[in-house]
């Protein structure tokens, strides 16, 4: 098990490397506007001065070494346009904890909505419900979600009698975004979940639970459930990085003060260290969501066997 | 169940021991005819494919209303009294037509610069129709090479799956973004940074296919009589993944065209004067907060919604149609 562990996350500080220095060196196309406050206003020779200040004209090995000792530092470049001369992680520390609670809100209520939709649709398979849950599903997968967060925002609003300003200390104001961002993950978790169950139902083992006499709900809740909850595990990662790119639009479209919206406001500026350090930042938070979820399966499943590459899922 | 069977088994002897031995026994006789019929049947898969497709009345229906959809959009600029998309339109006295809502001389109205909203969502639509069906073409072609070599190529596949294991960790979206925000907005660049990531699930689908199937007996048997890789892979292996395929494919295209949305909506898609769903959508939203002009929304996203719709269930209709165990 240890061995495991610590092979995995090895595995997984290596691929964050990688894609660090990857995303580094592409990003280093950027336009050079985006590095100073007033482009425009400057000549030739002081925009290659600037450029030779923050190192920028130096080979790009040389400044993938610097990059990378700043960042052990906690030093994520300094921001010129979005906010002149501050350095981007001060700004972002103000912006994580909020998009953290927005996405922790939006799995919680996912996984409690999700999760019980899917069993009843398979316990009730061919039902009213059943039917209904899929239209549901349909309707969620096929529509961009670009479109119908736009429709929950304009009607939503209405609803809640809530402003379109976003005021962070007010719950009320927390209820479209978190139940709009958690619609995707809740149609996810219901089809897989429904479609694991009906597999599962046809099982020996659940025929002979029925023969001995278990009551269906038993049998549905103390066996089946909890086998098809299994497989479903290696999709809530994934889940987690539907909500964390559902976040970016969301904090935007509320104008909720998180790292998301931020992307969204420096990208419009066009302020190059800001999104560097976001994009690195998203970066992270997906190497991390793929490891954990590969090492919630394994303490959740004992059939896996620990040996296996990190790659086999 | 056992009972049953016994009671079967029993009433058959029964009969068996009281019969004549000629009722036993009779022979066949030859007939020219009957022995044509065995041996040979004209199923052809692709026509059984379009059996089971055309049975799914809803499916056929949509694709036929969505083929005359983009054969429209071609035709609609060339029909009489149409504008430009472009074109900002003024009255008699010169100023210009600014949020006429539907009506006679605008069928959808104009929009905020007194452009006509007609000609442009029409305009929009096939933008975004290029877009989703050139990215769904491009990772179809991209992903099935790389996936037939990832599964088919033993020694390719060590270096594949580490490739799948770095790319795979990083949020596609992210990607989108970064090149999107790296190049100049236009409809290459679009489809350039869609196909970039989108490839890899479809050939990491189809390696995994590939290495159950590529060692079945028949595979195994037509390697033993000499038969090229090339035509194994493109007669043994390959039919078995039409459905799949076409299933991705056909969701491919609904994403892409919520992805330029999105694109849009965070300032790095395409131009105002290049049409596209996305850039209507983006421009409705802003008026949003006045009732009377919401229909600059509703109309591009009704478009939009029917468009995405349709191809997910037309696509899902059509992978149950070629799988042929559902083939009579």
């Amino acid at each position: 098990m240890l061995q495991y562990l610590s092979k995995r996350i090895a595995r997984s500080f290596l691929t964050l490397l990688i894609i660090l220095t990857a995303v580094f060196c592409l990003l280093r196309l950027m336009p050079i506007e985006g590095y100073f406050q007033n482009f425009d206003k400057m000549t030739p020779q002081q925009i290659e001065v600037g450029l030779k200040e923050m190192g920028l004209s130096d080979p790009l090995p040389l400044q993938i070494v610097h990059f990378f000792k700043d960042l052990i530092r906690g030093d994520l470049g300094i921001s010129r346009i979005y906010r002149s001369n501050v350095p981007v992680s001060d700004i972002l520390a103000d912006k994580v904890p909020v998009s953290i609670k927005l996405g922790i809100w939006s799995m919680i209520v996912s996984l409690f909505a999700g999760l019980p939709m899917g069993a009843f649709m398979a316990r009730y398979q061919h039902r009213l419900f059943d039917k209904i849950s899929t239209f549901f599903i349909v309707c969620i997968q096929a529509v961009p979600a670009a479109v119908y967060f736009l429709y929950i925002q304009l009607y939503g609003t209405q609803l809640f009698h809530v402003s379109l300003l976003f005021e962070i200390d007010d719950p009320k104001y927390w209820i479209l975004p978190v139940i709009s961002m958690s619609l995707g993950n809740i149609a996810f978790y219901g089809m897989w979940l429904r479609r694991y169950m009906i597999d599962e139902s046809n099982k020996d083992y659940v025929k002979l639970a029925k023969a001995k006499g278990l009551s269906e709900g038993k049998v549905m809740f103390r066996h089946i459930f909890r086998n098809a909850f299994v497989p479903l595990v290696q999709y809530i990662p994934t889940a987690f990085l539907n909500t964390v790119i559902g976040s970016i639009y969301i904090e935007s479209l509320y104008s909720i003060p998180g790292m998301g919206g931020l992307l969204v406001t420096v990208i419009k500026k066009h302020d190059n260290a800001m999104v560097q350090g976001i994009v690195l930042l998203y970066a992270c938070v997906g190497v991390l969501g793929l490891l954990l979820g590969d090492l919630m399966m394994v303490m959740l499943d004992p059939r896996i066997s620990l040996g296996r590459k990190a790659g086999d899922r | 169940m056992m009972k049953q069977f016994s009671y079967r088994h029993t009433k058959e002897t029964e009969l068996i021991h009281n019969m004549q031995e000629a009722e036993l026994f009779t022979f066949g006789g030859y007939n020219e005819d009957e022995t044509e019929k065995t041996g040979f049947s004209n199923y052809s898969y692709w026509n059984s494919t379009l059996h089971a497709f055309l049975k799914n009345r809803m499916a056929f229906a949509l694709l036929v209303v969505l083929m005359l959809l983009l054969a429209f959009t071609f035709v609609q600029p060339y029909l009489p009294g149409q504008y430009d998309p472009n074109l900002i339109i003024n009255d008699a006295s010169g100023i210009q037509f600014r949020n006429v809502p539907p009506g006679k001389q605008f069928i959808l109205g104009t929009n905020s610069i007194g452009q006509d909203l007609w000609a442009r969502i029409w305009s929009g639509t096939r933008t975004s129709l290029l877009i989703g069906l050139s990215v769904a073409l491009a990772e179809a072609v991209i992903g099935i090479t790389v996936g037939v070599i990832w599964g088919y190529v033993r020694k390719a596949d060590f270096i594949l799956t580490e490739i799948y294991n770095i790319i795979d960790n990083i949020p596609n979206t992210i990607i989108l973004i970064l090149i999107s925000y790296i190049l100049k907005p236009s409809v290459k660049t679009l489809i350039f940074a869609m196909c970039l990531t989108g490839w890899i699930q479809m050939a990491r689908f189809i390696r995994n296919q590939i290495l159950i199937i590529r060692d079945r007996d028949y595979n195994v048997a037509s390697r033993c009589l000499g038969t090229p890789a090339a035509r194994i892979i493109v007669k043994n292996l390959l039919p078995y993944l039409v459905s799949v395929i076409m299933l991705r494919m056909a969701l491919t295209i609904p994403a892409a065209i919520g992805n330029e949305v999105f694109i849009t909506y965070i300032g790095l898609g395409l131009p105002v004067n290049i049409p596209s769903l996305g850039n209507l959508i983006n421009e409705g939203r802003v008026l949003i907060t006045s009732p009377a002009l919401r229909y600059q929304l509703i109309y591009p996203t009704i478009i939009l919604s029917f468009v995405t719709i349709s191809f997910y269930i037309i696509g899902n209709a059509f992978s149950d149609a070629a799988d042929p165990k559902n083939h009579i």
